[in-house]
């Protein structure tokens, strides 16, 4: 049976990067970055923070080509949802609602 | 037979197929997951495109080192389980029992910080169908209605995510218990691996959670 073990210190390297990320951001949501720029840094600095747990603590760097397809496939799908319903929402003037 | 055989279900040829099998249909069923989520945040995201004044105004009420805290929490508690499932692979006991319980013991703190920081919020008067004054709001310029469409996705967003942590803590419970009876061995792991991956989605929901309720306007003050 193959199966891939990683090393403890690669946990504790990784743990270590998303507390670091974390106060980052927190850290800059204080900061006054001007216009939409508060989103797109806490979006950016939230993906990393999914990217790594996903390839160290979900093994999906180690795993096969299905198990990487069902992980895109999840986030083209919520692609989808927010692309077509934005496109539809922020076209129009005002919400009667 | 031998301990291998034990473990293999009659439908597949061999431990690895199964293996694989389970790992596939854990990832389509987050990728469900991710949708039911993925519906919530694109209704966040259409009012908050619409009423962003608002939603500052309201998110600003928030308790950030509350948030800020149970982030490290929860972070902590994918650490030990990612080294729970380590445990299981090189058949380290003790290690992988003492791992489990200390996920399932930071996944409680989560908890019990959360139910602190909703109590918080109760007293404050952010609970609009329990404790909500409309003047508050109107005298800081915002739409009484529009934030409390921010605190009702505040609320069904961690509430959701907080009943999926439970349901996590439950079943870890019962493996753990499972662990303890030497249910599981270097050969076979698969439950403890495929609660691992579940575990580690609710932990990336919350890292979502954190910048799109917590840290919408912290800055002005």
């Amino acid at each position: 049976m193959t199966k891939h073990i990683t090393s403890e210190v690669t946990y504790y390297v990784i743990f270590a990067a998303l507390i670091a990320l974390t106060l980052l951001t927190v850290a800059l949501s204080f900061v006054e970055l001007g216009g939409g720029m508060h989103l797109i840094v806490g979006l950016v600095i939230a993906t990393t923070k999914a990217v790594l747990v996903a390839l160290f603590f979900m093994h999906l760097l180690y795993s096969n080509k299905l198990s990487w397809a069902m992980f895109l496939s999840g986030l083209f799908w919520l692609g989808i949802l927010l692309a077509f319903t934005l496109a539809d929402y922020l076209s129009r003037d005002v919400m009667s609602y | 037979m031998s301990v291998k055989e034990t473990y293999l279900w009659h439908h597949f040829d061999d431990l690895e197929q199964q293996h694989e099998a389970t790992s596939l249909g854990w990832w389509t069923f987050l990728a469900t997951e991710v949708l039911i989520f993925g519906g919530l945040l694109t209704g966040y995201t259409v009012f908050r495109a619409h009423y962003p004044l608002d939603f500052a105004v309201a998110s600003r009420h928030l308790n950030i080192v509350i948030a800020a805290v149970n982030t490290v929490v929860l972070l902590a508690s994918s650490l030990t389980m990612a080294l729970s499932v380590r445990s299981a692979q090189t058949g380290q006991r003790r290690q992988l029992l003492r791992c489990m319980i200390l996920t399932a013991v930071l996944g409680t703190m989560f908890l019990v910080l959360k139910a602190v920081e909703y109590t918080e919020d109760y007293h404050e008067n952010l609970v609009p169908w329990m404790a909500f004054r409309d003047s508050e709001w109107t005298s800081l310029g915002a739409d009484p209605g529009h934030v409390k469409m921010f605190l009702m996705f505040y609320y069904i967003l961690t509430g959701l995510h907080a009943v999926h942590l439970l349901i996590g803590i439950a079943v870890l419970a019962v493996m753990t218990e499972l662990a303890r009876r030497n249910w599981f061995s270097a050969d076979y792991y698969t439950p403890i691996e495929a609660w691992g991956l579940y575990w580690h989605f609710v932990d990336i929901v919350w890292i979502f959670l954190l910048p799109l309720l917590y840290l919408v306007s912290t800055h002005a003050h």
